[in-house]
């Protein structure tokens, strides 16, 4: 009688499964320790995190609202937005990803060095794509980009071949569109 | 609203909730409210031998109640000792406060003398916790932390307390002028879905409760509530280790605990069944077994006042967080409400199904005259104390899962033992809290002798406060289950399960000012068991058993539930663990 090491005693990993990306939206007492319980969960239960905003959004009632992307099969992304809600400073967790339709952006500063041609691209490039340039000396720019992850992406590697020397990105922030709150 | 001290106000909030015992151990960074507790007479402080001792012992005394159990440590080492019980209360649901002192709010961050990151260390292995840097905060934050510990799925919580916020003085206010601002645990479940569970439940061919810890955290009203469901439907009955006595052992559809050493017909129930209902349990892999053969042919539906628990480990068809009494209540009342009947038909078929599986006998051991069996010795000790007013708590190991395959509970509470964490030590200290609690009642520690020398010196404390327990220690001279382990995974090398040199437990009793029984034979037992409950004092009785006994029925590594072993069967058992089967506990 063998048996494979996935169907051993402990619950196998669930290999065959999908893994799916999602933005979650997280509304938490802004205390001290809050970011610490939020990471430290998602380091305790081997979840993974693509990227981390956080910010105080309500002043007045010290909240403040975490973004996280991050991912997994179904069953481990339900088991992520349970272990969040039922931490005593949560208050709310709402799934941008497939939930109503969201806004999602990211905001990038891209530091490029060249001369002449490299340059004159690298300006072109950043005006397709919406870039402002806020810094520049003779022979670098710093270009500043707001918008979805995939786009930003696609702007940092075209500014590769172009003298692409540092990055900056802020993570995702999301918000779902429409006339209604969180 | 009075002005008082830091220290002052912990022991006023304490009080404030009804505190009647608080364990702990003084030390430099808690010196304010030792002399706080010293000059107050409502809350009585209960002096341990170590912190981890004071944790487990709180958690006794709050299993046993259903009350919250409370700590007092110092900072740094006062802490770190106190880590294990706090993992442990977390793992098995058990409501704690656990004071903490910590260095002056100005030296934090300096690396002072017996500083440490008490929140950062505890914030895995605790529900919530606060490091208190406003005396202004302090009342809110210590019934907060009352109120979080209790509601909801209960834990433990930790109040980290600066030495400077001790002395620092402040406007004490009560309870009642505090409401959480975010924290409301949902407790009525959504009624739809219990309509639901209801009429898959009148549905049912082969329907199974699955009962746990839950239904004992939730109090007398669920186990009632779960009895009552069970005697409408005529359903059967299993439990977890964790919710042993919310369903009498004694009652015809009780089904004995099921899991890695459960009985035959309570895993065999859990593979066939077509309905599982999941009450307060969750899925634990010392239940499922190997996860892909668990109960392949069921729809389950699972109850939990924790929606992290729902669709963790198995994914369920019907998943309803609540309370478990009051998703219990409802349930009786909508299945009375629509004038459900069970399928007769097929109830009597599953019943006769499940009549064949317990025709196997599966806790059947072969006794002897000239060795104490340990199954034997926990059979003996359940028929002279069963008429009495009993508590029972287990460390970990073999001796833990024969006390809940042997030991008989018909109600709930009674059954202290650390099933999550199983922290070996548990037992000692937490038969301290429960005599605390009824100090009447007759309350024995089923040990191990390994287990138990890792928390012994609390028989000091046991002594101190007059608590009459009783260490009732399974000495099979081995740690039992590694060696079980060892036995049939690594072909018998007994690394270090074997332990030299241990201590005259007759003469260790004595020299603690208790009293020591030693039982070395079959035939003196029954005699010895009854001098142990007539003593009045604290009892260290060593009971000499067979060092070769193990544990069955027992799933091996890598098998489903129907593929169990029994005790007949354990010459074959070496063959049937696979290489992969070793690399797991």
């Amino acid at each position: 009688m063998s048996t494979s090491p996935a169907t051993t005693h402990y619950p196998a990993a669930p290999t065959s499964e999908r893994v799916e990306t999602r933005t979650l939206c997280v509304l938490v007492d802004n205390e001290p320790g809050v970011l610490a319980r939020v990471i430290g969960l998602f380091a305790g239960r081997g979840y993974n995190i693509d990227s981390l905003t956080v910010s105080e959004t309500e002043h007045e009632k010290h909240l403040s609202r975490i973004s996280i992307v991050t991912r997994g099969t179904p069953m481990v992304l339900e088991q992520i937005k349970n272990q969040l809600d039922r931490q005593v400073p949560v208050h709310r967790v709402v799934d941008l990803t497939t939930g109503s339709p969201a806004i999602q952006r990211e905001l990038a500063m891209v530091k490029v060095r060249g001369n002449g041609k490299h340059r004159a691209e690298a300006q072109k490039l950043a005006e397709t794509f919406d870039a402002r340039i806020v810094d520049t000396t003779p022979d670098s720019y710093i270009f500043e980009i707001t918008g979805a992850s995939e786009q930003i992406e696609s702007f940092i590697s075209q500014m590769l071949p172009l003298g692409l020397v540092e990055v900056s990105r802020t993570g995702v922030v999301a918000i779902a569109r429409g006339a209604e709150g969180m | 609203m009075t002005e008082m001290t830091g220290a002052e106000m912990v022991l006023a909030a304490l009080a404030d909730q009804g505190v009647e015992h608080i364990f702990g151990y003084p030390g430099g960074a808690v010196l304010p409210i030792y002399d706080a507790i010293f000059q107050q007479k409502k809350v009585q402080h209960i002096l341990v031998r170590h912190e981890q001792g004071a944790v487990h012992a709180a958690e006794g005394y709050a299993r046993s109640t259903g009350k919250v159990g409370t700590v007092v440590v110092t900072s740094g080492p006062g802490a770190t000792n106190a880590v294990t019980g706090l993992t442990d209360a977390l793992c098995d649901s058990i409501p704690l406060v656990v004071i903490t002192g910590q260095v002056p709010t100005h030296l934090i961050g300096n690396d002072a003398f017996q500083e440490c990151d008490t929140v950062g260390i505890t914030r895995p292995c605790t529900k919530y916790n606060y490091l208190v840097k406003s005396v202004a905060d302090l009342p809110r934050v210590l019934h907060e932390a009352f109120h979080i510990a209790a509601s909801g799925r209960p834990g433990p919580v930790v109040v980290d307390i600066p030495k400077d916020i001790q002395f620092a003085t402040g406007t004490y206010s009560k309870p009642k002028d505090f409401q959480h601002k975010g924290y409301r645990p949902k407790l009525k479940g959504d009624p739809d879905k219990i309509k639901q569970a209801v009429e898959m439940m009148a549905a049912a061919k082969r329907p199974l409760f699955y009962t746990g810890g839950g239904v004992i955290n939730s109090g007398r009203a669920a186990s009632e509530s779960l009895r009552e469901l069970a005697k409408l439907t005529g359903f059967p009955v299993t439990s977890t280790l964790m919710g042993l006595g919310a369903f009498p052992a004694a009652d015809p559809q009780w089904l004995g605990m099921l899991g890695m050493h459960g009985t035959w017909e309570a895993n065999w129930s859990m593979h066939d069944c077509d309905l599982m209902i999941a009450v307060g349990s969750r899925f634990d892999d010392r239940i499922t077994g190997r996860l892909d053969a668990f109960s392949p042919g069921s729809k389950k539906i699972h109850i939990d006042i924790d929606p992290s628990s729902i669709n963790k480990n198995v994914k369920v068809d019907l998943g309803i967080v609540g309370d478990c009494a009051h998703v219990l209540e409802d349930m009786v009342r909508m299945w009375r409400g629509a004038h459900h009947k069970p399928d007769k038909k097929a109830l009597e078929a599953w019943w006769a199904q499940i009549g064949k599986w317990r025709a196997k006998n599966s806790l059947a051991y072969r006794n002897s005259n000239e060795i104490i069996k340990p199954q034997y010795a926990i059979q003996r000790l359940y028929e002279l104390t069963k008429d009495r007013d009993t508590y029972i708590t287990t460390e970990v190991g073999q001796h833990q899962m024969w006390a809940a395959q042997f030991y008989q509970f018909q109600e709930g509470n009674r059954w202290m033992t650390s099933g999550g964490l199983g922290t070996m030590g548990y037992g000692l200290p937490a038969s301290v809290g429960v005599q605390l609690a009824h100090p009447k009642s007759l309350v024995i520690d089923i040990a191990g002798e390994a287990s138990v020398l890792m928390t012994m010196q609390e028989m000091s404390t046991a002594v101190q406060y007059d608590l009459p327990i009783k260490i009732f220690i399974i000495n099979n001279q081995y740690m039992g289950m590694v060696r079980q382990w060892q036995e049939l995974l690594h072909g018998g090398r007994y690394a270090h399960s074997y332990t030299e040199a241990l201590p005259d437990f007759v003469k260790l009793a004595e020299a603690y000012h208790a009293h020591g029984i030693r039982c070395e034979h079959p035939g003196e037992l029954d005699e010895k068991i009854r001098e142990m409950i007539e003593v009045k004092k604290p009892v260290i009785f060593d009971c000499m058993v067979d060092p070769a006994e193990n544990c069955f029925p027992m799933i091996p590594s890598g098998r489903a539930h129907n593929e169990m072993l029994l005790g007949d069967a354990a010459t074959r058992v070496e063959d049937a663990v696979t290489e992969e089967g070793k690399m797991l506990v």
